[in-house]
């Protein structure tokens, strides 16, 4: 009889404590009291805690190169088929001009990665899409090629693929009668690396692009966004992009 | 009264006939006489599941993976069409397509449209030779 209270007394004793232990790190699974500040494993659902966000300093950005366009249409296999009026277009540079100054900027332009995408409130299949993480994505697997997507985007980011493609990448599957547009390299992404874009400003010594995530208060994006004035291009539709422009 | 003769005799022969009918395709496939898909497996074996599971149900695996993929971003290889084409990329094509190709042969033979490669690549990250 005593032999068993104490037995039992024992056990309870070792449930508490492992509960309390195990309470520390996790309520149930998936919730936990203190964020684990480390990389997202790969069988881990993409966070809403997370807003990815790029910033592009175009005081830096100068006119003429084209070394991001170069590096995205690389890593996501976006060949030139010398009909530049029809082939897909992931970012474009643009040069704008003060008439009365006589200042000349050049601005990368691609998918804006907006917190309210109108590409989404548009597509009729559910194809576009906003991921957790706030990046913008075509699901092909469901998009029917209807490209009102194409003429709800203010930023005309998005491209219609018109010819059949082959030698994918195959971490970017592309194909014929599908939208698509700039995925922040979102395979990159997942995998802890920086988009292609960005990859190549830094290596070209330009630095005139930061990605990061706009959440983090640590991270470098959200410092630069929190100390220097930053734009969204178009912020009258309020549409509250990821991509910001610094020095427009 | 001459057209039930024939009627009752073409009856008799069909009868005579209809286990053999049945039996045939049994006896020609045991025996080898129906063609069957000429695939070109380079490391045959135990594949993530069983050869009869893997058979009935790749194409969902293959759904249910993507669709964690593209929205929930989870990046697991199990079930991965890229780690399929990686694996059974025929060496002398490089590709799991062509005629003896380890998703084409089948494909062919069974009649099923095979939509995945379209869009996504048929060969693994860095294969040389082009596209059948």
């Amino acid at each position: 009889m005593n032999a068993d209270a104490n037995d039992r007394l024992s056990r309870r004793g070792f449930l508490a404590i492992s509960a309390a232990t195990l309470g520390g790190v996790m309520l149930a699974p998936g919730i936990r009291l203190i964020e684990i500040a480390a990389a997202r494993a790969p069988e881990q659902a993409v966070s809403r805690r997370v807003r990815w966000g790029l910033l592009i300093d175009t005081n830096i950005c100068t006119p003429g190169c084209d070394d991001c366009v170069k590096a995205c249409a690389t890593e996501n296999g976006i060949k030139d088929t010398g009909r530049p009026r029809t082939d897909p277009q992931w970012i474009r540079k643009l040069e704008l001009n003060d008439r009365r100054s006589g200042r000349t900027h050049s601005v990368p332009v691609m998918c804006q990665h907006c917190e309210h995408p109108p590409c989404v409130d548009v597509c009729p299949t559910g194809a576009s899409f906003k991921r957790a993480d706030g990046i913008v994505l075509v699901d092909k697997h469901i998009c029917i090629g209807c490209r009102y997507c194409m003429m709800a985007c203010p930023y005309k980011a998005r491209s219609i693929v018109f010819e059949d493609v082959t030698d994918q990448n195959p971490d970017v599957p592309r194909g014929k009668g599908t939208a698509e547009g700039c995925t922040l390299c979102v395979h990159r992404v997942d995998r802890d690396r920086q988009p292609a874009c960005v990859e190549a400003c830094a290596k070209a010594g330009h630095n005139a692009m930061i990605f990061g995530d706009l959440n983090d208060p640590q991270s470098e994006i959200a410092q630069r966004v929190a100390k220097y004035a930053s734009t969204q291009i178009r912020a009258d539709l309020r549409l509250n992009p990821g991509v910001r422009y610094q020095g427009l | 009264m001459k057209r039930n003769g024939i009627g009752a005799l073409a009856g008799h022969i069909a009868r005579a006939i209809w286990p053999l009918a049945l039996l045939l395709p049994i006896l020609a496939f045991a025996s080898g006489r129906v063609p069957k898909p000429v695939i070109d497996i380079d490391k045959p074996g135990k594949c993530v599941e069983d050869t009869a599971t893997m058979r009935r149900e790749h194409p969902d695996m293959l759904r249910h993976q993507r669709d964690l993929t593209v929205h929930e971003g989870i990046r697991t290889r199990q079930h991965s069409l890229k780690e399929c084409v990686s694996c059974h990329a025929s060496t002398k094509t490089g590709s799991v397509l062509g005629e003896k190709g380890f998703c084409q042969s089948c494909h062919d033979y069974a009649s099923v449209k095979l939509d995945c490669f379209s869009c996504h690549a048929s060969k693994p990250k860095g294969a040389a030779g082009a596209k059948p």
